[in-house]
This record gives structure tokens, sequence and C-alpha cells, in this order.
């Protein structure tokens, strides 16, 4: 899916994640800031990356700002701030590429 | 044959936001009989998208350990039920709570889209059961078509709230607005054959009246209540679960109308009470409840 | 060297402190030495006065200087002025590598963190260590090695002589002019000096400092005249709101009532739990509910506690109120009711630290507990508990009594919700180990009850229990199930502290901290 304009999604609560994807220049780039960064940075990339290319998104600027979110949230988020992005919110692919 | 489901025991249905991670990731250590995962009132119209994603991810890969899995949708008057129902059947929910409900017909639209999505996600047709709300004068007068419009239909929840403001009164905390709805609901759902819940109570400092209000509604005849506060479940199972002392009379009376109708006698004492075979369908009900409830390990 | 409890000491800690690895909670039981003493300047002539006009001249006649050894007490929690107020004024005379042996030291205490920067603080031993002092102990900016100890391994340090401290400086409720101090009477009243005592006894200078002077005899003294140089008068001492905060109002978060609740029930069905029963509880909101829970059973069954001990709340202090304990014991109060309580109620009992918890004197009350209800941060299959490091690998706990009252205590309980956000309470290894896993017994969360192993007598108490018991491992693998299974916390090389056991011997060591590295690069960029 193409990043076409800015969007957030989620909060920064605990237990919540923000993300933001900004239209990219033909790579994705990531940033991540969470309070569990020590101990879940690798699996909150890797959730990440495994969303955004179960979207197919592969230009983009997204930048996650993590406070202890579960997977499920992570995926949540990111999905969610792609299809804003998009402007999408109906007939969504639930079980497909959001899954 | 109707869903097995369909009659489960249903003490405790709690309210969570489905826009909160935090409150939705292990809400089963509370023990409720029910969750309700919120898609309406609690989730603010420009996050109604966000609280979809985090609901089908929360039913895909949370295990709620046995806790039945009801999501409130959004009003059939609103431009996101639809989605609502894809993402609930696509997730795997196990109930659907109707907002506000006023007809048979309300409940039909929503099986038929129910159907649509059982069908687009491979669900099993009739899997997903419904529940409806009734939140208007005209819904609770329509108790009884909408108890029977669908054998989804595990039964009704009164919505206070909602329902006192078309009364054109407020929640007074005496329970004298809603006596009205309460008791049309209940005969109705009786006559049904199915559930009924009560509404809300949100005054949290006011725990006696909390309980007071619980004991009310059991004595009604209602099989549980809507629940805003994780501390209001442990109140209202005390209250909805019989104790030792009502599940050894009902084993006795139970146990007696077996030997006393092989004997041909027809009414008897048991603990100085008259007993006939008119005690016998409560004295079970009581035991079921006590199974359900995990307080009895007896044969009957 | 590989110590008891399985964590690597670097030999180059061993060496430049002189210490032993942890060897296990009781290897040193029976161990003889000799005890330190202060030099002691006598006051013979009656014309000479105590009194001095400002800390400034209190420290001239000290004879601080640069090197020196000075302490603090931490009874006014985070409404203490005492510990900023000397180092300014230490500070502006330009005396450096001081080392600070504290009680322990808080938030209250970040205007110091400028003193550790510019060399004037080049040590800190404290109990622990919260706010923005444990940051920079964990930044690497203190010269020497912090040193973390219990209460009871603070007092065995100063008596054995590990430490010697050259001035105390003791913040004092109420003060005569001769040095007698209580802590009770004054504007920033905090009920006992239990820390402050045995710096009293040991520091060679000792310094009063007081906001309430009052008239000769200020008795019976919490530290006599007979211990005291210098008796110092200053606006403040404190800020009595943050001193003692009204009563906590009992929880109403269910899980930690689930938890007391499952607390109670096991405290219940032990041996332990009899007329004359001795029991210390922490402040936690599930401790406390477990305290109102439990009041209720004692009630019902008319069993009264013969010894509550330690940190005191209001709760505690009810139940004295009610008959159903017969002494409370006291090193610190955390609120007013605490406060109110020991003034009024002769059944409520000061008590010094080395009392209190000193594993080097003859006995001490933590050896009497039956029951002892802690939280930590986290606790591993091992029983192993962590309350100083955070898992962002910053110090930012104290041990308190924690190993104290675990190492005393028939039964010692410990609460902790299996999840807080992501980071499981129950893990695989525990980022530091503060208290030894052979002295815990018993971990309670949300999620299910562990019992220690080694304490097959509790396993078979508990047959019969309806409790969701299950294994250490088994709570480890529900919140890794949840949460997924977490890295170690990533620490650079250089090691800033240690957490010394109670006996002096090295239980681990902590490490700088530092930014957090993605190993594998993978095929994005990383902004």
């Amino acid at each position: 899916m193409e990043i076409k304009k800015a969007a957030m999604a989620g909060t920064l609560e605990s237990s919540d994640a923000q993300v933001t994807v900004e239209p990219g220049d033909g790579t994705v780039e990531l940033t991540i800031e969470s309070s569990v960064i020590h101990q879940f940075g690798k699996q909150i990339r890797a959730v990440i990356l495994e969303t955004l290319g179960r979207l197919e998104v592969t230009s983009a600027k997204v930048k996650v700002v993590d406070k202890g979110a579960l997977d499920c949230t992570l995926k949540a988020r990111v999905e969610c701030a792609v299809f804003r992005s998009n402007g999408r919110t109906e007939s969504l692919p639930w079980g497909g590429a959001i899954r | 044959m109707s869903h097995p489901n369909k009659k489960r025991l249903r003490r405790s249905m709690m309210f969570l936001n489905c826009q909160k991670p935090g409150l939705i990731k292990d809400p089963y250590i509370y023990r409720p009989d029910s969750i309700m995962l919120d898609l309406e009132d609690a989730v603010a119209e420009n996050q109604k998208d966000a609280a979809r994603y985090s609901l089908y991810h929360a039913l895909q890969e949370i295990d709620y350990r046995g806790v039945e899995r009801v999501v409130r949708i959004n009003g059939l008057d609103t431009p996101h039920w639809k989605e609502d129902i894809r993402v609930c059947v696509a997730g795997g929910a196990d109930t659907i709570r109707i907002a506000k409900t006023e007809s048979a017909r309300d409940v039909h639209t929503v099986e038929e889209y129910v159907l649509a999505a059982e069908k687009e996600f491979g669900r099993p047709e009739g899997s997903t059961l419904l529940m409806a709300a009734l939140e208007s004068c005209r819904g609770v007068l329509h108790a009884l078509e909408v108890c029977e419009s669908s054998d989804r239909l595990i039964g009704i929840a009164l919505s206070g709230g909602d329902y006192t403001k078309d009364l054109q009164t407020v929640i007074t905390g005496t329970g004298v607005e809603l006596q009205g709805a309460r008791q049309q609901m209940i005969i109705a759902a009786r006559a049904a054959g199915v559930q009924c819940w009560d509404t809300v109570f949100t005054n949290l400092d006011a725990m006696d009246v909390f309980e007071e209000e619980v004991r009310m509604v059991k004595m009604m005849g209602f099989d549980g209540k809507s629940l805003v506060n994780p501390r209001q479940i442990a109140i209202v199972h005390k209250i909805f679960t019989p104790s030792q002392k009502e599940i050894i009379f009902a084993e006795k009376v139970v146990r007696e109308i077996e030997e006393k109708k092989a004997l041909g006698v027809g009414v008897f004492t048991v603990d100085g009470k008259m007993i006939d075979i008119a005690f016998y369908d409560g004295a079970k009900r009581t035991i079921a409840l006590a199974k359900a409830s995990g307080v009895y390990e007896g044969e009957l | 060297m590989m110590n008891a409890v399985g964590r690597e000491i670097p030999d180059e800690v061993l060496k430049a402190t002189g210490k032993k690895p942890f060897q296990g909670a009781y290897a040193y039981d029976n161990y003889e030495y000799v005890k330190a003493a202060p030099k002691v300047r006598a006051m013979i002539d009656p014309k000479r006065g105590k009194l001095v006009e400002n800390i400034r001249e209190a420290l001239t006649k000290c004879e601080i200087k640069d090197g020196m050894t000075i302490s603090f007490h931490h009874h006014f929690r985070e409404g203490d002025y005492v510990v900023n107020m000397v180092m300014e004024e230490i500070h502006n005379m330009g005396v450096k590598g001081l080392t600070i042996c504290a009680s322990s030291l808080g938030k209250a205490n970040n205007p110091i963190v400028p003193y550790i920067e510019d060399g004037t603080i080049v040590g800190i031993q404290s109990s622990g260590v919260r706010g923005k002092i444990g940051e920079a102990i964990s930044k690497g900016r203190l010269r020497d090695l912090a040193i973390m100890r219990s209460h009871g391994g603070r007092v065995r340090a100063i008596e054995s002589g590990e430490v010697h401290i050259d001035i105390a400086f003791i913040g004092a409720p109420t003060c005569d002019e001769y040095g007698n101090m209580r802590a009770n009477g004054g504007k920033s009243d905090c009920g006992v000096l239990s820390y402050a005592m045995v710096d009293a006894q040991y520091a060679d200078k000792v310094v009063a400092i007081t906001d309430c002077l009052v008239p000769f005899p200020n008795i019976p003294a919490s530290i006599s005249m007979t211990q005291v140089d210098f008796v110092c008068v200053v606006e403040e001492i404190g800020n009595p709101a943050k001193i003692a905060t009204g009563a906590a109002k009992p929880t109403t978060d269910v899980r930690k009532i689930m938890m007391a609740d499952y607390c109670t029930q096991f405290v219940i069905h032990t041996p332990y739990f009899k007329e004359g029963f001795s029991y210390q509880t922490g402040v936690g909101g599930a401790s406390i509910a477990s305290t109102i829970s439990l009041g209720k059973i004692m009630e019902e069954r008319g069993i009264h506690m013969g010894l509550g001990l330690g940190g005191i709340t209001t709760p505690m202090c009810q139940l004295l109120a009610k008959g159903l304990i017969g002494k409370i014991v006291d090193t610190q109060d955390f609120d007013m009711g605490a406060i109110e309580s020991i003034k009024s109620n002769p059944n409520h009992i000061e008590i010094s630290a080395s009392e209190y918890a000193d594993p080097f004197n003859k006995g001490a009350y933590v050896n009497k507990l039956d029951f002892v209800i802690l939280a930590s941060l986290e606790v591993d299959v091992n029983f192993n508990c962590n309350v100083v490091v955070g898992s962002d690998g910053m110090i930012t706990g104290a041990q308190g009594g924690h190993p104290d009252t675990a190492a005393g205590a028939k039964c010692t309980i410990v609460i902790a919700p299996l999840l807080q956000g992501r980071i499981p309470a129950i893990c695989t290894n525990v980022t530091t180990v503060t208290t030894p896993g052979e002295t815990v017994d018993v971990v309670i969360t949300d999620y299910g009850i562990a019992i220690n192993p080694k304490r097959q007598d509790l396993i078979a108490c508990m047959k019969d229990v309806k409790l969701p018991f299950c294994t250490i491992e088994e709570l480890r693998d529900k919140a890794y199930a949840i949460v997924g299974e977490p890295d170690p916390v990533q620490f650079g090389d250089r090691v800033v502290g240690i957490i010394e056991g109670r006996d002096g011997t090295v239980l681990d060591v902590v490490r700088e901290i530092k930014e957090y590295e993605f190993t594998d690069p993978g095929n994005f960029r990383n902004a």
C-alpha cells in the first residue's frame, strides 16, 4: 500500500503505542522509541516490520513511540495509521492483510 | 438446534473500551462471565476505526480464558455498524450486542449482515450470537417481539441512561424511573425463553446502593447485570450464585420429588415447607446455576 | 568469580573492595568480630555550649575536610531538606571527595546531583537511590563504586568498622541545646529516629539539626546528648506535607485486593498463624490491603498479633488500637496515623535500625518474624528478587529492609502483579539480584501463586487449600506467553555499583547503562 499522506494512530498512554506514517523516499525508514526498548526492542521492530510487510508498505517514514504495548496493539496501531493515510475505513481486509 | 452457548451463565457483563489497550489486555483476571468490548459510546467518534483494529487483534490473539467476548457495535443510525459487524465476525466474537434496538426488524437487519460476514470470513453460519440493548421507550414496548426475533438472540439488556432520557427523566438512584422497563423486559424475556440483563450502575462510591440494586434485580428475575468496573463483579456473583443453604434445599427437593413421585405421593414437606411438583423446575434451575457458578460438585 | 546466587562478580571489583562473593544468606552465622568505636572529644567544662550559628559553623567546628565520610538519615523521606542544605554549604566551602553514607536517598535529594558531577561527592553508600541520583550513578557519573546495602547491612557496615563515619548530620524534629533529640513534638515530626541512632553511636562527630529548639531536657530522647557534639537551629528541616502524608486510602484496585486476599488466605493456612504471631508488611497497595483483610480474620477468630514490625502505616496502628496487636516495634513511619499512634500508644515503640535488622549483632527483631509481606520489581525462577534496578537498567529503588526481613522471617511472601505494562515480574533471570531466592518462600501474583520448592512443608500445608497454586516456571511461562520473552537489559562494561549482601559480601554488581542497540541491522534504515 502506498502512504499517501501523513497519518497517526494510538496514544502515549501506558500499554499503548503512537504510530506515525509519512510518505517515504523508496525505503522504509523506521524510528522506535520505547519504554521497554531494552527487553522488547527486537520484538517490537520485528512486529512493526512484519505488519508493514503484510500491508505491502515499501516506502514510508514510520515513527513508533511505544509505552509497553503488546504485539496485538502494535499491529493495530500500524494498520490504523496506514489505512488512515489512504483514507480507508470500510471493507477492510480482516483476516487478509490485517491479521 | 440452537447454539450450545445460548443459555450460558451470564451474571456479569463488564464493559471495556476497545480503544484502551490497557483495559482489554487481561480483564479475564477478574473472572467476569462476559466482557463487553465497546465500539460504541466509549469510543470517540474519530477513533471508531482505531478501535476496530484493536478489537480484531484482541479477539484473535488474546486468550480470554473462557470469558464470553461480547462486542457492542454502533447503532444502526450511524455509518459505523456495518464495518463493526464485519470485524466482529472476522475476529470471532462470541456475541454482538446491538445498541439502541427498537424492533424485531433491527435484529433482522443485523442478522442479515452477520450472516453475510460469516460467509465472507468462512465462519460457521449461526455461530455469532446476538443480544439486543433496549434504550428507548419504543424499544422497551417492543421487548417481546425483539426477544422472539431470532434464533441467534440470547436476550435483552436494559440501557438505563438513554432510556431515561427518552422517558424525559433521569437516573435517580431510587430505581423508580426504571421500574416499568425492568418489569416489561423481564416478563417479555421469560415469555420468549431468553435471558435478561439489568443496566449499569455508575456510582462507584456507593457500593452499598449498588449491592441493594443487584439484590432487587435478582429478585425480579434478571439473569445478570451490565457492569462498568471490576469492583462490581464479586458483588454480582455473590448475589447471583446460590448459597450453600439454597443448594442443599434444592437438592433435597429434587431428590424427594423424584422419590415421592415413584411412590405416588403428590404433596409433602421438606424442612417444614410444603413442596409439590411445581417446585421441581425451580430447584433444578438452582442446581444448574450453582454448577455453572462452580459452587456445586454434587451428583444432580 | 561466581557467587551463591549464580552471579559473576568481576575479580577487579572483589580486589578493589576487598569483599568476598556472596556465599549464602546464613554463611556468616556465628561470625566473631570486634566492634568499631568512634573518636570522642570530652565535654567537661559546663560553661561550654553546643549551639552553633549555622551549618557553616558546624562544618568548620567539625573540621570537615576533603575525603571524609558523612552520614544522613531518611526519616523525612520525600520531604527532606537536611541533605541538600548541608551539601550546599559543603560545596560552598569547596570541600571535595566526600562519601555520603545515607540510610536512603530519594527524589527530594535531586539537588545534590551537580555535586556528584563536580567531585564534591565521589562515593555514595545507601540502602537505595531513587530519582536523579540513581540516574547519575547509572550513567557512571560517580567516581567510586556506589554501595547499596539493606538497612541491616548498613548497620553491620558501621558497627564492624567497614565504613567509618566522620560526621553524622541528624535532622531532629525537636532538640534541646545540649543535643537530646526526639522525633515528635516539632513542626516536622517523623515519628522515630531509628536509622540515625546507629550513626550517632559510631560517628566521630555528630551534628543535630533542628527547626524546633525546646527547653532542656528533651527527654525521653531518641538520641542522647552524650553522643552529640553540636546543635544547629535552622528555618526548616523538611516539608511536613511530604514527610508524613495522610493515611493512604485503602486501594480500590481489584487486582491488588485479589492478591491481598490470596495472601491472607495463604497466611491463615500456615502453622505460624496462631495466637501471638509476628508480622511485617510493606507500604504497597496490596500489602496494606492484606493487613486490612488479615485484621478482619484475626478479629473473627480472636487471634492476636504479638509483634508488628517495621515501617508502619495507619492500618497496623488501627489493629493496635483495637487491641489486636500486642506491640508495634517501629523503625519508620509512613503516614500521619503512624506518627499519631507512636505519640499516644504506649505499646507502639521506637527501636534502632540495629535492633531491627543488623545481622552482626547478637540477634535482631527480623529473626523473630513469622511473616513478612514484600513487593518486588522482578522475581526469577530461583525466587531471587530485584527491588533496585529498573527494567531500563537504571538504579531506581532501595533494598530497605527487604533482604533483612526475608532472611529473618519464617514465611516470606512477595506480592507482585505478573505484568507491569509489558514488563513481566516473573522472569528467568532478574536483572540484578538484591534479595537471594533462598530467603523467599512464596510469590503471589494476580495469575497464580508459587511456593519455593525448598519449602515442602508449606507446600504440604496448602495441599487442600483452594488457591491458584502453580510453579514459578508456570508463572513465568504465563507472563512470557502474553508479552513475549524479554531480552536481557543491555549494559555498558563499567561496574558503577555493588549490591551488598547483608553480611557485606557481594550479591551482584550494577553496570553503567547504555543506549539500546539493535544487534542485527535488517534491511531498512534505522532513523
